[in-house]
């Protein structure tokens, strides 16, 4: 499967990617199996959305697709069918909160 | 030809300021890792062009830095820092336990002689070591687990470990400061520690000579005397002439002694320069006027050096890595504000000029001289 990731910028200049990235992910696709490839992909990401230690998505983080907020579902759950077929990105946010 | 490269870490990225020795002419680079907080850049003393640098953000976490080419170019490197073992409490600022949460790099100390290795001093505080040029770091747990590490308070800042000083004649001989804890000091490469702080006192603790709790700001020493340290409190010009077993007040005639900022001239080990803030409430230079003070005795009488630098209507902040030394023979004085400007100095503080104006707010300054 193609995964389409919507980075946010300070991402995007940490990886040298460009803000939408291309994955090629294993069914099931799932939070954290596209975490896992992008990681694998941009080994610089590593740490910076998801906590190096625990694993947990970092709080100031949130992950949307498909117009639903997607950042509290457990990471193994499946995405949704739009965003494993490409035609939705997962898209990675940062919050508002910069003033 | 002799040149200097200055090493500026901001709130919103990394700017490197290279000139010839006369230091008149500079030019600037970056912003590198533009949109990021850059606590600390440092070179290794073994080898110029190996440069790391502390990349954070309240977003996205730690980020290590490496530079191989002086800065021409960065690769992230290893970001895991992992407390080892029991990870433990301290106190939060209401007095209550609080666990110990990694959250930034404060400073990079780079060893003496091996470009591989390095010391990250982070919040909450402790002490890391790399010997693979940062691709892993693992804890040096000693300092942490010190029996009165459960008791170690916040500063403002957070409980951070912001100071690291290696002794040049033996680098296992580390003195470490941590706010608000105070000083540490190991022998054996960090293994074991013990609170250097006699002779500190804080009318912030109810005990104000306590064994620890002090909050430290900076230390400095001139790499000839390793037993000389100089210190800014937070309230309190002091020195040690013993390493750090005793300390002595050296405020003098200082119009106040707050601050952060503290160095010592490359070829003096008597001069010693800090940048008086008014207050802990205002954190701010006093009377609107920028103002260095030299000491050329070691402390107890300093001088006020103003010529080229804004004395009146200016009410900037000098945090405490934000000053660094050259080693050129007319030696030049290096820091940076809260309002962006880097002012340089070619003549040991005689005369200031402002290299940039209007960088980021500036959290740290480091020099590299090439002779």
């Amino acid at each position: 499967m193609t995964v389409r990731v919507v980075l946010p910028h300070n991402l995007t200049t940490l990886a040298s990617a460009g803000k939408e990235v291309q994955l090629e992910v294993a069914a099931p696709v799932t939070q954290r199996a596209v975490l896992d490839a992008l990681e694998a992909r941009y080994p610089a990401l590593r740490g910076t959305i998801r906590d190096a230690g625990s694993g947990l998505r970092r709080p100031l983080l949130r992950f949307f697709a498909c117009e639903e907020d997607h950042s509290d579902d457990p990471p193994d759950d499946p995405l949704p069918a739009a965003v494993a077929e490409g035609r939705e990105p997962l898209l990675i946010v940062g919050a508002m909160a910069g003033g | 030809m002799s040149s200097v490269r200055v090493l500026v870490g901001t709130r919103k990225g990394a700017f490197i300021l290279t000139s010839d020795g006369k230091r008149e002419q500079w030019e600037v680079s970056g912003p590198h890792f533009a949109g990021w907080e850059v606590y600390h850049l440092k070179a290794s003393p073994a080898d110029p062009d190996r440069l790391y640098a502390s990349q954070s953000s309240g977003w996205f976490g730690q980020v290590l830095q490496r530079s191989d080419d002086g800065g021409q170019t960065w690769n992230a490197v290893g970001n895991q820092f992992e407390y080892a073992g029991a990870v433990g409490e301290h106190r939060w600022y209401d007095g209550s336990p609080h666990p110990y949460k990694f959250a930034r790099v404060w400073h990079l100390e780079p060893s003496l002689k091996d470009p591989d290795t390095v010391y990250a001093g982070v919040e909450d505080a402790a002490l890391f070591k790399t010997t693979d040029g940062g691709q892993s770091w693992q804890e040096l747990p000693g300092l942490r687990n010190h029996p009165t590490s459960a008791g170690w308070q916040p500063g403002a800042g957070g409980l951070c470990l912001h100071t690291i000083v290696l002794n040049p004649k033996d680098e296992q001989q580390m003195t470490i400061a941590i706010s608000a804890a105070g000083v540490f000091k190991t022998d054996d490469g960090g293994q074991s520690w013990r609170p250097a702080n006699k002779g500190l006192r804080s009318a912030q603790l109810p005990d104000q000579d306590a064994e620890v709790g002090h909050c430290v700001h900076h230390l400095a020493r001139h790499p000839s005397r390793p037993e000389v340290l100089f210190m800014q409190k937070h309230w309190d010009v002091m020195r040690s002439d013993d390493l750090g077993d005793q300390w002595r007040e050296v405020s003098g005639n200082l119009p106040t002694d707050f601050g952060f900022v503290i160095d010592v001239h490359a070829h003096e080990p008597e001069t010693v320069y800090v940048v008086p803030i008014t207050s802990d409430s205002h954190h701010f230079v006093p009377e609107g006027k920028l103002r260095v003070y030299r000491s050329q005795t070691g402390g107890d009488e300093w001088e006020a050096l103003t010529k080229g630098l804004p004395q009146k209507d200016c009410y900037v902040n000098v945090l405490r890595d934000a000053m660094a030394i050259d080693q050129l023979d007319s030696c030049g004085v290096y820091f940076g504000t809260s309002g962006g400007q880097v002012y340089g100095s070619a003549d040991g503080g005689d005369t200031w000029d402002a290299i940039v104006r209007d960088l980021p707010a500036v959290l740290s300054v480091e020099v590299q001289t090439f002779q």
